[in-house]
Protein backbone atom coordinates (compact mmCIF):
# COMPACT_ATOMS: atom_id res chain seq x y z
CA UNK A 1 0.00 0.00 0.00
CA UNK A 2 1.45 3.52 -0.84
CA UNK A 3 0.68 6.19 0.94
CA UNK A 4 -0.06 9.87 0.15
CA UNK A 5 3.57 11.84 -0.21
CA UNK A 6 4.06 13.67 3.30
CA UNK A 7 6.96 15.53 4.57
CA UNK A 8 8.57 13.55 7.85
CA UNK A 9 10.07 15.78 10.51
CA UNK A 10 12.26 15.26 13.24
CA UNK A 11 12.18 18.11 15.94
CA UNK A 12 15.11 18.36 18.31
CA UNK A 13 12.71 19.42 20.87
CA UNK A 14 9.31 19.83 22.33
CA UNK A 15 9.29 23.93 21.62
CA UNK A 16 10.29 23.44 18.00
CA UNK A 17 7.72 20.34 17.49
CA UNK A 18 5.43 22.77 18.31
CA UNK A 19 6.31 25.36 16.39
CA UNK A 20 6.24 22.94 13.03
CA UNK A 21 2.94 22.52 13.72
CA UNK A 22 1.67 25.90 13.33
CA UNK A 23 4.26 26.68 10.74
CA UNK A 24 3.14 24.48 8.43
CA UNK A 25 -0.34 24.02 6.26
CA UNK A 26 -1.44 20.39 7.95
CA UNK A 27 0.56 18.50 10.00
CA UNK A 28 -0.09 16.18 12.80
CA UNK A 29 2.39 14.18 15.49
CA UNK A 30 3.19 10.77 15.02
CA UNK A 31 4.53 8.83 17.74
CA UNK A 32 4.50 5.27 17.71
CA UNK A 33 2.80 5.36 14.77
CA UNK A 34 0.87 1.62 14.78
CA UNK A 35 -2.42 3.94 14.25
CA UNK A 36 -1.10 6.72 12.12
CA UNK A 37 0.80 4.50 9.60
CA UNK A 38 -1.83 1.71 8.69
CA UNK A 39 -4.65 5.07 8.76
CA UNK A 40 -1.89 6.38 5.92
CA UNK A 41 -1.55 3.62 4.42
CA UNK A 42 -4.73 3.54 4.02
CA UNK A 43 -5.44 6.64 2.47
CA UNK A 44 -7.99 7.71 5.16
CA UNK A 45 -5.93 10.73 6.22
CA UNK A 46 -3.69 13.01 3.95
CA UNK A 47 -1.47 15.20 6.28
CA UNK A 48 1.48 17.67 4.59
CA UNK A 49 3.64 16.99 7.71
CA UNK A 50 4.33 14.25 10.23
CA UNK A 51 6.25 15.48 13.63
CA UNK A 52 7.28 12.56 14.66
CA UNK A 53 7.93 12.62 18.67
CA UNK A 54 8.99 9.20 19.06
CA UNK A 55 13.07 11.23 18.29
CA UNK A 56 12.50 12.80 21.50
CA UNK A 57 13.91 11.47 24.57
CA UNK A 58 12.63 14.13 27.31
CA UNK A 59 9.27 12.92 25.96
CA UNK A 60 10.02 9.29 27.51
CA UNK A 61 10.79 7.15 30.34
CA UNK A 62 8.82 6.21 33.66
CA UNK A 63 9.52 7.69 36.91
CA UNK A 64 8.06 7.46 40.92
CA UNK A 65 7.25 10.75 42.55
CA UNK A 66 5.81 10.48 45.82
CA UNK A 67 2.69 8.58 45.14
CA UNK A 68 2.75 8.57 41.29
CA UNK A 69 3.71 7.19 38.65
CA UNK A 70 5.00 9.20 35.43
CA UNK A 71 5.14 7.96 32.60
CA UNK A 72 6.76 10.23 29.40
CA UNK A 73 4.27 10.30 26.45
CA UNK A 74 6.48 8.36 24.11
CA UNK A 75 7.51 5.75 26.45
CA UNK A 76 6.47 2.10 24.36
CA UNK A 77 3.81 -0.27 25.58
CA UNK A 78 6.84 -3.21 26.67
CA UNK A 79 8.67 -0.82 28.24
CA UNK A 80 5.48 -0.14 30.70
CA UNK A 81 5.17 -3.65 30.65
CA UNK A 82 8.46 -4.53 32.06
CA UNK A 83 9.10 -1.58 34.28
CA UNK A 84 9.96 -2.36 37.78
CA UNK A 85 7.95 0.86 38.87
CA UNK A 86 4.76 -0.16 37.60
CA UNK A 87 5.19 -3.86 38.01
CA UNK A 88 5.33 -3.04 42.47
CA UNK A 89 3.32 -0.03 42.44
CA UNK A 90 0.22 -0.45 40.11
CA UNK A 91 0.67 -4.27 38.74
CA UNK A 92 -2.29 -3.99 37.14
CA UNK A 93 -1.21 -1.45 34.54
CA UNK A 94 1.74 -3.49 33.64
CA UNK A 95 -0.39 -6.27 32.60
CA UNK A 96 -2.68 -4.13 30.69
CA UNK A 97 0.06 -2.35 29.03
CA UNK A 98 1.19 -6.21 28.18
CA UNK A 99 -2.14 -7.63 26.51
CA UNK A 100 -2.14 -4.30 23.94
CA UNK A 101 -1.50 -6.13 20.37
CA UNK A 102 1.43 -8.25 20.39
CA UNK A 103 5.11 -8.14 21.18
CA UNK A 104 6.56 -6.35 17.84
CA UNK A 105 3.36 -3.63 18.19
CA UNK A 106 4.62 -3.10 21.82
CA UNK A 107 7.73 -2.10 21.18
CA UNK A 108 6.39 0.18 19.23
CA UNK A 109 3.68 1.71 19.96
CA UNK A 110 2.84 4.36 22.81
CA UNK A 111 1.21 5.83 25.09
CA UNK A 112 0.84 8.97 24.25
CA UNK A 113 -0.06 7.64 21.08
CA UNK A 114 -3.02 5.60 22.49
CA UNK A 115 -4.41 8.02 24.86
CA UNK A 116 -4.31 11.19 22.24
CA UNK A 117 -6.01 8.71 19.85
CA UNK A 118 -8.76 7.43 22.17
CA UNK A 119 -9.47 4.42 20.38
CA UNK A 120 -12.90 3.44 21.46
CA UNK A 121 -11.55 0.04 21.80
CA UNK A 122 -8.06 0.79 23.06
CA UNK A 123 -6.94 0.10 26.66
CA UNK A 124 -4.78 2.77 27.90
CA UNK A 125 -7.83 5.33 27.92
CA UNK A 126 -9.48 2.79 30.81
CA UNK A 127 -6.45 2.62 33.37
CA UNK A 128 -6.59 6.69 32.53
CA UNK A 129 -9.88 7.18 33.75
CA UNK A 130 -9.87 4.02 36.34
CA UNK A 131 -6.87 5.37 38.13
CA UNK A 132 -8.08 8.98 38.02
CA UNK A 133 -5.12 10.15 36.10
CA UNK A 134 -3.66 13.39 34.85
CA UNK A 135 -2.88 14.02 31.23
CA UNK A 136 -0.22 16.58 31.16
CA UNK A 137 0.44 17.93 28.19
CA UNK A 138 2.77 21.20 26.60
CA UNK A 139 0.05 24.00 28.17
CA UNK A 140 -1.90 22.50 31.34
CA UNK A 141 -3.11 19.40 33.30
CA UNK A 142 -6.30 17.48 32.24
CA UNK A 143 -8.30 15.19 34.58
CA UNK A 144 -9.01 11.93 33.43
CA UNK A 145 -12.66 12.91 34.01
CA UNK A 146 -12.38 16.44 31.55
CA UNK A 147 -9.70 14.62 29.34
CA UNK A 148 -12.05 11.76 27.12
CA UNK A 149 -14.75 13.25 25.09
CA UNK A 150 -16.15 10.83 22.41
CA UNK A 151 -14.96 8.37 19.99
CA UNK A 152 -11.36 9.41 18.96
CA UNK A 153 -12.15 12.47 20.95
CA UNK A 154 -10.70 14.24 23.56
CA UNK A 155 -9.89 17.31 25.30
CA UNK A 156 -6.69 18.21 23.57
CA UNK A 157 -6.38 21.65 21.53
CA UNK A 158 -5.21 21.71 17.89
CA UNK A 159 -1.56 21.40 18.00
CA UNK A 160 -1.50 20.41 21.91
CA UNK A 161 1.06 17.23 22.83
CA UNK A 162 0.57 15.44 26.02
CA UNK A 163 4.20 15.11 27.37
CA UNK A 164 2.57 12.46 30.34
CA UNK A 165 0.32 10.73 32.15
CA UNK A 166 0.56 11.11 36.13
CA UNK A 167 -1.10 7.85 37.57
CA UNK A 168 -1.58 7.97 41.22
CA UNK A 169 -0.86 4.61 43.16
CA UNK A 170 -4.13 3.32 44.52
CA UNK A 171 -4.35 0.73 47.60
CA UNK A 172 -5.88 -1.84 44.76
CA UNK A 173 -6.41 -2.19 40.88
CA UNK A 174 -7.34 -4.76 39.16
CA UNK A 175 -7.78 -5.48 35.08
CA UNK A 176 -9.72 -7.87 32.74
CA UNK A 177 -10.03 -7.89 29.04
CA UNK A 178 -12.21 -10.06 26.99
CA UNK A 179 -10.41 -9.31 23.82
CA UNK A 180 -11.08 -9.48 19.88
CA UNK A 181 -8.80 -13.01 19.20
CA UNK A 182 -8.32 -11.13 15.48
CA UNK A 183 -7.58 -7.67 16.08
CA UNK A 184 -6.54 -8.10 20.02
CA UNK A 185 -8.30 -4.71 20.71
CA UNK A 186 -11.26 -4.68 23.69
CA UNK A 187 -14.53 -5.98 22.96
CA UNK A 188 -14.79 -5.27 26.59
CA UNK A 189 -11.95 -4.45 29.22
CA UNK A 190 -13.21 -2.83 32.80
CA UNK A 191 -10.33 -1.10 34.86
CA UNK A 192 -11.31 -1.15 38.67
CA UNK A 193 -9.46 0.86 41.23
CA UNK A 194 -9.76 1.54 44.83
CA UNK A 195 -8.03 4.34 46.89
CA UNK A 196 -9.24 5.02 50.24
CA UNK A 197 -13.18 4.64 50.33
CA UNK A 198 -13.30 5.53 46.77
CA UNK A 199 -13.66 3.11 43.96
CA UNK A 200 -13.40 3.72 40.36
CA UNK A 201 -14.28 1.31 37.31
CA UNK A 202 -13.80 2.21 33.98
CA UNK A 203 -15.12 0.47 30.66
CA UNK A 204 -13.35 0.80 27.42
CA UNK A 205 -14.13 -1.45 24.33
CA UNK A 206 -18.04 -1.50 24.72
CA UNK A 207 -19.00 2.18 24.98
CA UNK A 208 -20.96 3.90 22.69
CA UNK A 209 -19.25 6.89 23.02
CA UNK A 210 -15.40 5.26 23.63
CA UNK A 211 -14.38 4.82 27.28
CA UNK A 212 -16.87 5.96 30.65
CA UNK A 213 -17.16 4.94 34.16
CA UNK A 214 -19.92 2.85 35.62
CA UNK A 215 -20.99 4.71 37.86
CA UNK A 216 -23.90 2.41 39.44
CA UNK A 217 -21.11 -0.08 39.42
CA UNK A 218 -18.63 2.40 41.26
CA UNK A 219 -21.62 3.08 43.91
CA UNK A 220 -22.22 -0.44 44.83
CA UNK A 221 -18.61 -1.57 45.19
CA UNK A 222 -17.91 1.25 47.41
CA UNK A 223 -20.27 -0.30 49.99
CA UNK A 224 -19.26 -3.33 49.07
CA UNK A 225 -15.82 -4.25 47.52
CA UNK A 226 -16.56 -7.68 46.54
CA UNK A 227 -17.83 -9.42 43.17
CA UNK A 228 -20.92 -10.26 44.74
CA UNK A 229 -21.88 -6.55 45.09
CA UNK A 230 -21.50 -6.54 40.93
CA UNK A 231 -25.09 -7.37 38.94
CA UNK A 232 -26.46 -6.78 35.91
CA UNK A 233 -28.86 -3.95 36.27
CA UNK A 234 -26.21 -1.59 37.48
CA UNK A 235 -24.88 -1.37 33.95
CA UNK A 236 -27.12 0.69 31.22
CA UNK A 237 -27.66 -0.63 28.16
CA UNK A 238 -28.42 2.41 26.30
CA UNK A 239 -24.73 3.58 26.66
CA UNK A 240 -23.23 0.41 25.24
CA UNK A 241 -21.64 -0.32 21.51
CA UNK A 242 -23.54 -2.63 19.18
CA UNK A 243 -21.21 -4.32 16.37
CA UNK A 244 -20.22 -7.35 14.73
CA UNK A 245 -18.69 -8.47 17.94
CA UNK A 246 -21.42 -8.15 20.12
CA UNK A 247 -24.97 -6.60 20.84
CA UNK A 248 -25.40 -4.11 23.51
CA UNK A 249 -26.74 -7.19 25.75
CA UNK A 250 -24.34 -9.42 25.59
CA UNK A 251 -21.61 -6.37 25.83
CA UNK A 252 -23.41 -5.86 29.32
CA UNK A 253 -23.48 -9.17 30.61
CA UNK A 254 -19.76 -9.29 29.46
CA UNK A 255 -18.95 -6.11 31.58
CA UNK A 256 -20.26 -7.46 35.05
CA UNK A 257 -18.29 -10.67 34.79
CA UNK A 258 -14.97 -8.66 33.97
CA UNK A 259 -15.79 -6.41 36.91
CA UNK A 260 -15.85 -9.70 39.08
CA UNK A 261 -12.71 -11.17 37.16
CA UNK A 262 -10.61 -7.69 37.60
CA UNK A 263 -11.87 -7.78 41.90
CA UNK A 264 -10.45 -11.62 41.45
CA UNK A 265 -6.87 -10.66 39.83
CA UNK A 266 -6.64 -7.08 42.22
CA UNK A 267 -2.47 -6.60 42.94
CA UNK A 268 -2.02 -8.81 39.52
CA UNK A 269 0.63 -8.42 36.40
CA UNK A 270 -1.95 -9.99 34.45
CA UNK A 271 -1.59 -9.73 30.86
CA UNK A 272 -5.06 -10.72 28.23
CA UNK A 273 -3.44 -12.71 25.64
CA UNK B 1 12.72 13.14 -0.04
CA UNK B 2 15.46 12.54 2.78
CA UNK B 3 18.83 11.60 3.15
CA UNK B 4 19.02 8.72 5.59
CA UNK B 5 22.30 6.83 6.99
CA UNK B 6 22.46 3.43 8.65
CA UNK B 7 23.55 0.04 9.42
CA UNK B 8 21.81 -2.85 7.70
CA UNK B 9 23.15 -5.91 8.47
CA UNK B 10 26.02 -4.86 9.97
CA UNK B 11 27.42 -2.97 6.86
CA UNK B 12 26.71 0.74 6.77
CA UNK B 13 24.13 2.30 4.20
CA UNK B 14 23.49 5.59 3.17
CA UNK B 15 20.50 6.59 0.52
CA UNK B 16 17.64 8.66 -0.30
CA UNK B 17 14.44 8.00 -0.16
CA UNK B 18 10.74 9.39 0.02
CA UNK B 19 9.46 10.80 3.30
CA UNK B 20 6.80 8.26 3.02
CA UNK B 21 8.72 4.94 2.00
CA UNK B 22 8.35 2.31 4.82
CA UNK B 23 11.18 0.28 6.27
CA UNK B 24 9.74 -2.92 4.50
CA UNK B 25 9.75 -1.46 1.11
CA UNK B 26 13.58 0.16 1.75
CA UNK B 27 15.15 -3.04 2.38
CA UNK B 28 13.25 -4.65 0.29
CA UNK B 29 13.27 -2.23 -2.90
CA UNK B 30 15.82 -0.09 -2.34
CA UNK B 31 18.30 -2.48 -0.93
CA UNK B 32 17.15 -5.91 -2.64
CA UNK B 33 17.11 -7.65 0.77
CA UNK B 34 13.65 -9.76 -0.53
CA UNK B 35 14.31 -11.70 2.36
CA UNK B 36 11.72 -9.95 4.56
CA UNK B 37 8.18 -10.59 3.19
CA UNK B 38 5.17 -8.18 3.28
CA UNK B 39 1.87 -10.50 4.19
CA UNK B 40 -1.23 -8.47 5.03
CA UNK B 41 0.51 -5.06 5.33
CA UNK B 42 -1.71 -4.22 7.94
CA UNK B 43 0.71 -4.96 10.78
CA UNK B 44 -0.91 -7.94 11.79
CA UNK B 45 1.00 -11.25 10.19
CA UNK B 46 4.20 -9.97 10.96
CA UNK B 47 6.04 -11.48 7.74
CA UNK B 48 7.73 -8.55 8.20
CA UNK B 49 9.74 -8.71 11.48
CA UNK B 50 13.13 -7.02 11.49
CA UNK B 51 15.30 -5.85 14.05
CA UNK B 52 15.26 -2.71 14.62
CA UNK B 53 17.53 -1.16 17.40
CA UNK B 54 17.87 -4.76 18.91
CA UNK B 55 13.62 -4.97 19.03
CA UNK B 56 11.86 -6.51 16.95
CA UNK B 57 9.10 -4.75 14.69
CA UNK B 58 6.81 -5.10 12.31
CA UNK B 59 8.86 -2.89 8.95
CA UNK B 60 5.37 -2.42 7.18
CA UNK B 61 4.50 0.32 10.08
CA UNK B 62 7.99 1.54 10.14
CA UNK B 63 9.02 4.71 8.15
CA UNK B 64 12.64 4.36 6.58
CA UNK B 65 13.18 7.48 7.84
CA UNK B 66 12.60 6.20 11.46
CA UNK B 67 15.39 3.81 11.02
CA UNK B 68 17.89 6.83 10.30
CA UNK B 69 21.08 6.07 12.25
CA UNK B 70 19.93 3.07 13.31
CA UNK B 71 20.60 -0.88 13.27
CA UNK B 72 18.75 -2.84 10.98
CA UNK B 73 19.12 -6.86 11.12
CA UNK B 74 16.99 -8.92 8.70
CA UNK B 75 16.81 -12.35 7.85
CA UNK B 76 19.83 -12.15 5.73
CA UNK B 77 21.88 -11.02 8.39
CA UNK B 78 21.52 -13.71 10.78
CA UNK B 79 24.03 -16.28 9.38
CA UNK B 80 27.49 -16.02 10.08
CA UNK B 81 29.89 -17.10 7.21
CA UNK B 82 27.77 -19.73 5.98
CA UNK B 83 26.60 -21.35 9.08
CA UNK B 84 22.91 -21.37 9.96
CA UNK B 85 21.92 -19.02 13.08
CA UNK B 86 20.67 -21.51 15.79
CA UNK B 87 16.95 -20.35 15.12
CA UNK B 88 17.50 -20.89 11.46
CA UNK B 89 19.17 -24.26 11.98
CA UNK B 90 16.53 -25.72 14.54
CA UNK B 91 13.36 -24.40 11.85
CA UNK B 92 15.42 -26.67 9.24
CA UNK B 93 15.61 -29.70 11.37
CA UNK B 94 12.34 -29.33 12.76
CA UNK B 95 10.59 -28.92 9.72
CA UNK B 96 9.04 -25.90 10.86
CA UNK B 97 8.02 -24.25 7.46
CA UNK B 98 5.47 -25.51 4.77
CA UNK B 99 5.35 -22.74 2.26
CA UNK B 100 7.90 -21.10 3.89
CA UNK B 101 6.03 -16.86 3.19
CA UNK B 102 5.76 -16.59 7.30
CA UNK B 103 9.16 -17.97 7.81
CA UNK B 104 12.03 -15.03 7.40
CA UNK B 105 9.06 -13.00 10.37
CA UNK B 106 8.87 -16.01 12.08
CA UNK B 107 12.60 -16.48 12.92
CA UNK B 108 13.36 -12.47 13.63
CA UNK B 109 10.21 -12.53 16.05
CA UNK B 110 11.43 -15.88 17.89
CA UNK B 111 15.51 -14.49 17.67
CA UNK B 112 13.90 -11.38 19.70
CA UNK B 113 12.11 -14.06 22.17
CA UNK B 114 14.38 -16.24 22.64
CA UNK B 115 17.33 -13.33 23.22
CA UNK B 116 14.84 -11.09 25.74
CA UNK B 117 12.05 -12.90 27.34
CA UNK B 118 13.08 -12.77 31.30
CA UNK B 119 11.74 -16.40 32.13
CA UNK B 120 12.57 -19.88 30.72
CA UNK B 121 10.47 -20.54 27.54
CA UNK B 122 7.74 -22.87 27.62
CA UNK B 123 5.23 -24.18 25.11
CA UNK B 124 2.63 -21.49 26.44
CA UNK B 125 4.74 -18.47 26.33
CA UNK B 126 5.93 -19.53 23.30
CA UNK B 127 2.28 -19.69 21.59
CA UNK B 128 1.24 -16.39 23.38
CA UNK B 129 4.76 -14.25 22.56
CA UNK B 130 4.31 -16.01 19.19
CA UNK B 131 1.12 -14.24 18.08
CA UNK B 132 2.12 -11.64 16.38
CA UNK B 133 3.16 -14.22 13.61
CA UNK B 134 0.69 -15.41 11.43
CA UNK B 135 0.86 -18.90 9.38
CA UNK B 136 -1.32 -19.72 7.00
CA UNK B 137 -0.47 -22.97 6.33
CA UNK B 138 -1.21 -23.37 10.18
CA UNK B 139 2.63 -25.13 10.46
CA UNK B 140 2.68 -23.43 14.44
CA UNK B 141 3.29 -26.82 15.89
CA UNK B 142 6.58 -27.46 13.99
CA UNK B 143 7.28 -23.79 14.62
CA UNK B 144 6.98 -24.16 18.33
CA UNK B 145 9.31 -27.37 18.79
CA UNK B 146 11.76 -25.31 16.48
CA UNK B 147 11.40 -22.33 18.71
CA UNK B 148 12.02 -24.02 21.55
CA UNK B 149 14.92 -26.06 20.86
CA UNK B 150 16.56 -23.31 19.23
CA UNK B 151 16.15 -21.93 23.35
CA UNK B 152 17.63 -24.87 24.29
CA UNK B 153 20.44 -24.22 21.98
CA UNK B 154 21.03 -20.33 23.09
CA UNK B 155 20.06 -20.39 26.16
CA UNK B 156 19.94 -24.16 27.99
CA UNK B 157 20.13 -22.83 31.30
CA UNK B 158 17.18 -20.71 30.91
CA UNK B 159 14.36 -23.25 29.16
CA UNK B 160 12.36 -24.64 31.35
CA UNK B 161 12.04 -28.55 30.90
CA UNK B 162 8.43 -29.77 30.29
Amino acid sequence: MAMYPVHYNRPVDLEEALRLFTERDDATYLSGGHTLLPTLKQRLAHPSDLIDLSVLAELRGIRLDDKIISIGTTTVHADVAASPIVRQWIPALSGLAGSIGDRHVRHRGTIGGSVANNDPAADYPSAVLGLGATVVTDRRRIAADAYFVSLFETALEQGEIITRIEFPIPDQAGYAKFRSPASRYAVAAVFVSKSGSKVRVAVTGAGAAGVFRAHAIEEALELDFRADAVALGQIDRAALLGDLNGTPEYRANLIAVLVRRALGHLGEARSYK
Amino acid sequence: MKHIDLKVNGVPISRDVDDETLLAVFLREHLGLTGTHVGCDTTQCGCCVVHLNGTSVKSCTVLAVQAEGGDVTTIEGLARDGVLHPVQEAFHQCHALQCGFCTPGMIMAAVDLIETHPEPLTEAIVREEMEGNLCRCTGYHNIVKAILSAAQVMKPAKTASE
